[in-house]
């Protein structure tokens, strides 16, 4: 009868699966923090053979990199080519998507596959014909063929990642513009651009770490001077006996600061999760 | 009727426009055009090409090249081995845990933003960090010593495994995340009204949360597989390139620039893209057994 | 997997809390509740009526008081060992499922042996005469069927106690009253012990045997439909009950048969519900039927001028405007017409009399021309 306050046996936390659960995640992490940190480590290290530490320390390394591999001109191609890449595939997929979103046409299902398949194809597959046929046209081996290529799967992206945005703001409210006498381009102007700016803004991120992080299309389709930043990375690993393997690792360092500080830049607009599921569910008809 | 005497274009218009055809849907040429110039175009032309056999012999002689040489046919069963463990791996692996992160909990953010970090680096910087983390003097294999549990350094670089766990770094975030996601899209209140009908926590698991979920592991195990299957630079970088982790991108890479074999290299291509498909239907047809609807929750 | 099935004589809440970060979502509700009783849960939104029910279930650990059945304490178990039984406002239903499967979880969670499983099926799906539809999925439902399979979902277990949260504010009206009938007639077959939530009055005071009023997670007043609907405890539980007419008003005089107050000119003769002395502020509530509307020109009434007039079949509902700018709200089988001028008056037991607490009524156009302000101290409207 008492009506003291008893603590409620709450559910337990500490069980056994759930410090399975939980030192799984910690060891992965502490997998890739091992992965990372020995890069980060190895290229500021003298010389670095059988210790745990490198001898001794340095950062000339840096310097080297930055020279030999002539790095400031690639992380400007690297950048000409992101921002080429998302400024295109932001024009011609918004329309797209707009229509896929808001109409119902014969064929509708047809299309929305075919801008599926890039996506699902393995870069490789799609990237060999492709420079193939770049290279007959003679756009490739140089910046126009790799912002071409990398536009494959860059177009669908947007489409697939605006199409719901879109399909989820009430299209009522156009009607209602509409209602109150404004014409479509006002409609556009006024009532849908500032609620598309947001989904339009992730795209743009999405696509820019995307297109920074791609290897496969750059590598089959850019010429000598028109590597971006992770080609040429790869491309001093493969010949990893001419330059040392510090040397290789700072430059590792530096394509993993771009990436990082892009990363830093597009969690303020997005969440984690939607720089991942970008492919969700296929639209019900 | 008069009307339409009147204006006969006019009802044309109309016509079309009931069945969903009008101005705005030129908004969509661009987009179209792109997909049939880069994409649709280009792959014609590689299929076109690998009937086209730079050798000669009819039609199929390069595709009876690939078959019948070992070292390229056993590209297929290379690339299959690493892919479908590696995906079925990052996915099966996500589930437990993401069952246990599922709803809100305060350090949510924090790990999902960790988790995202493989996948922008990439596989190439995962590749490298691997080959000073997992090799023989790197500190993975100097903490086995230490807590010896090996005196051998693990041959971790260079093979089959190297490539494995570069596959599973940057693709275990990524099925994370989805199946993270499709959790959230099931309706906790089916959860709880399972426990108010007298469901354990495993019988919940099993009987409504599974089931409901199977539809979205199919999805992420298909978008991991297809991750997996492109494996292309940490085949070469952490991997063994000739040998065991030859995979069908390496194979079509070098017909394409080492030996200048366009049609060949075609071949490769259409023959990589036609095994995904096969693994994907298989998939897709599995999935279809499931119930598919909405599953109500913010999805 | 034992489970708390057995009927019990009585369930015994005990001083139940809850808080959320802080905040008491529901304080001190203390309440007996009698083996086949039908109880009510009734308040707004954010009453602490939900979080009551899924305190009951389980769902929700208490962070104060203690639940017990007969001798034995149930707060301390998880859900699916007490053996209540739940429809929830969104039905829950399982999609994947279809509906005998639904219906027959339960009963495959406790092993039963699978022709008893059958058996008690098939008689739920009678009992909500969906025999036509048992192999269909949720999806494939309409609103009202999907309701049915939820309630007979939770009754197939023949619980001791069913939980509902608000499971009719998904339908619409007509369906509604038909399956309000419905959960009555299942009731009074089943007799099982069912605790209700919900926010309408009107389905509250026509199904339940005893109502609880919360508001703002403390409970206002607990009796018999009857009870509540002629003497609410306090005015917020009049506001719910459909004393729609609040006015502030001060007490003038303490009288034997009766307290006359003042409200912005208007002498008014009322009954006080608890104690009130000269001078304080009170509410004053009334229904718009007890208004006696009579030609203008009638002493001592309150001369108004009709303002709005809405046709609800035989009687109207109106809106009349008092020369001091108050609104009164009306009901009545007279016909009225914008723009009449009447005279009201309201017998003495028909207009209650609360003090007014921590809150004022909120008013259109204040009676006595000023804004609600904070009350005398902040005492707590009185318990039931």
């Amino acid at each position: 009868m008492s009506t003291a306050v008893e603590a409620p046996r709450r559910r337990i936390v500490a069980s056994p699966s759930g410090w399975a659960v939980w030192g799984s995640v910690v060891i992965f992490m502490l997998l890739v923090a091992g992965v990372v940190c020995s890069v980060l480590v190895n290229s500021f290290g003298t010389r670095w053979f059988g210790t745990w530490l490198p001898q001794g320390f340095t950062t000339r390394w840096y310097a080297e990199a930055w020279r030999d591999f002539g790095l400031f001109q690639v992380i400007v191609v690297t950048l000409e080519v992101a921002v080429a890449v998302v400024v295109l595939s932001v024009l011609i997929g918004v329309p797209a998507s707009y229509v896929l979103a808001r109409r119902t046409f014969p064929g509708k299902k047809l299309v929305y596959f075919a801008f599926l398949l890039p996506i699902m194809m393995p870069p490789i597959t799609y990237g060999i014909p492709l420079a193939t046929v770049l290279y007959k046209f003679h756009l490739a081996g140089n910046l126009s063929g790799v912002i071409l290529a990398n536009l494959v799967p860059c177009v669908p992206f947007v489409i697939l990642t605006m199409t719901p945005f879109i399909e989820q703001i009430d299209p009522t409210i156009e009607r209602a513009a509409r209602m109150s006498g404004a014409r479509t381009l006002s409609v556009f102007t006024r009532i849908l651009a500032p609620l598309l700016v947001p989904g339009i803004l992730a795209s743009c991120i999405l696509v820019l770490v995307r297109t920074v992080g791609m290897f496969e299309l750059t590598f089959l389709t850019a010429g000598p001077d028109s590597n971006t930043l992770v080609v040429a990375l790869f491309n001093s690993m493969n010949a990893a006996g001419i330059r040392a393997q510090q040397s290789v690792d700072s430059m590792a360092v530096i394509y993993m600061t771009v990436m990082l500080v892009l990363l830093v830049v597009a969690l303020r607009f997005v969440n984690p999760t939607q720089l991942v599921a970008q492919v969700r569910e296929e639209p019900e008809p | 009727m008069s009307a339409q005497a009147a204006h006969p274009g006019l009802s044309r218009r109309h016509r079309l426009a009931e069945r969903g055809i009008d101005g705005q849907l030129l908004l969509l040429v661009p987009a179209v055009v792109f997909v049939i110039g880069l994409f649709i175009y280009p792959f014609l032309y590689g299929l076109g090409l690998s009937f086209q056999p730079a050798k000669g012999g009819g039609p199929f002689a390069d595709y009876q090249r690939f078959f019948t040489d070992a070292f390229q046919r056993d590209t297929i069963w290379k690339t299959l081995r690493l892919s479908i463990p590696a995906a079925l791996f990052n996915v099966l692996a996500s589930v437990p845990i993401a069952y246990r992160m599922r709803g809100r909990f305060r350090g949510k953010r924090l790990v999902t933003t960790l988790l995202v970090i493989p996948i922008t680096l990439g596989t190439v910087l995962t590749a490298e960090g691997l080959i000073n983390f997992l090799g023989p003097a790197g500190w993975f294999n100097r903490i086995l010593k230490t807590l010896h549990l090996r005196e051998d350094p693990l041959g971790l670089i260079n093979n089959y495994w190297g490539v494995f766990f570069s596959l599973v770094i940057t693709g275990f975030p990524f099925a994370f995340l989805l199946i993270l996601s499709y959790l959230s899209g099931i309706d906790p209140t089916l959860e709880r009204a399972a426990a108010t009908l007298g469901a354990s926590a495993r019988q919940r698991f099993r009987q409504i949360t599974l089931p409901l979920l199977a539809p979205g592991l199919a999805t992420t195990f298909c978008l991991t597989f297809v991750l997996a299957f492109s494996v292309f630079p940490s085949a070469i970088l952490v991997g063994n390139p000739t040998g065991s982790t030859r995979v069908l991108s390496i194979a079509a890479y070098q017909a394409a620039y080492e030996q200048y074999d366009y049609p060949f290299a075609s071949t490769i291509a259409m023959i990589m893209g036609a095994v995904e498909l096969i693994v994907l239907g298989f998939v897709l047809l599995w999935r279809s057994r499931f119930y598919v609807g909405s599953t109500g929750g913010k999805g | 997997m034992t489970q708390q099935n057995a009927r019990f004589e009585e369930l015994r809440l005990d001083g139940v809390g809850r808080q959320f970060g802080g905040q008491d979502a529901l304080q001190d509700l203390n309440l007996t509740i009698r083996a086949g009783e039908f109880i009510a849960l009734l308040g707004p939104s954010g009453c602490g009526k939900s979080t009551a029910l899924n305190c009951l279930a389980g769902l929700l650990p208490l962070t104060a008081g203690s639940i017990w059945q007969d001798q034995t304490r149930v707060d301390t178990l998880p859900p699916e060992r007490r053996g209540f039984g739940m429809v929830f406002q969104n039905y829950a239903l399982f999609p994947h499922m279809s509906v005998r499967k639904n219906i027959a979880f339960g009963l495959q969670m406790r092993h039963l042996p699978k022709a008893d499983i059958t058996r008690r099926t098939d008689e739920a799906i009678r009992l909500v005469q969906l025999e036509e539809h048992a192999s269909k999925l949720p999806g494939q439902l309409s609103g009202g069927q999907q309701q049915r399979v939820a309630i007979a979902r939770a009754v197939v277990l023949e619980p001791s106690l069913v939980l509902m949260d608000e499971p009719l504010s998904n339908l619409d009206a007509k369906l509604r009253l038909e399956m309000r009938t419905e959960i009555r007639r299942l009731h009074q077959s089943l007799g099982l012990t069912t605790v209700y939530v919900t926010h309408d009055q009107e389905e509250a005071l026509s199904l339940a045997d005893r109502l609880v009023v919360l508001r703002k997670g403390r409970v206002q007043q607990v009796g018999t439909p009857e009870e509540l609907h002629t003497t609410p405890a306090n005015w917020h539980v009049a506001d719910f009950m459909g004393f729609r007419n609040l006015l502030q008003a001060d007490v003038v005089e303490v009288r034997r048969d009766g307290v006359v107050v003042d409200t912005g000119g208007l002498r008014l003769v009322g009954t006080p519900v608890g104690a009130v002395a000269q001078g304080d502020r009170v509410v004053a509530a009334v229904r718009p039927t007890e208004f006696e509307i009579s030609e203008p020109g009638a002493p001592d009434g309150i001369r108004a001028v009709v303002e709005v007039v809405e046709y609800q079949g035989r009687e109207q509902a109106a809106e009349a405007r008092t020369e001091t700018g108050g609104r009164l709200h009306l009901r009545t089988d007279r016909r009225l017409a914008p723009g009449d001028a009447v005279s009201l008056s309201v017998p003495t037991d028909r207009l209650l009399l609360y003090p007014m607490g921590d809150e004022a009524p909120p008013s259109s156009s204040p009676i006595l021309g000023e804004t609600s302000g904070a009350g005398a101290a902040p005492a707590l409207a009185g318990r039931g």
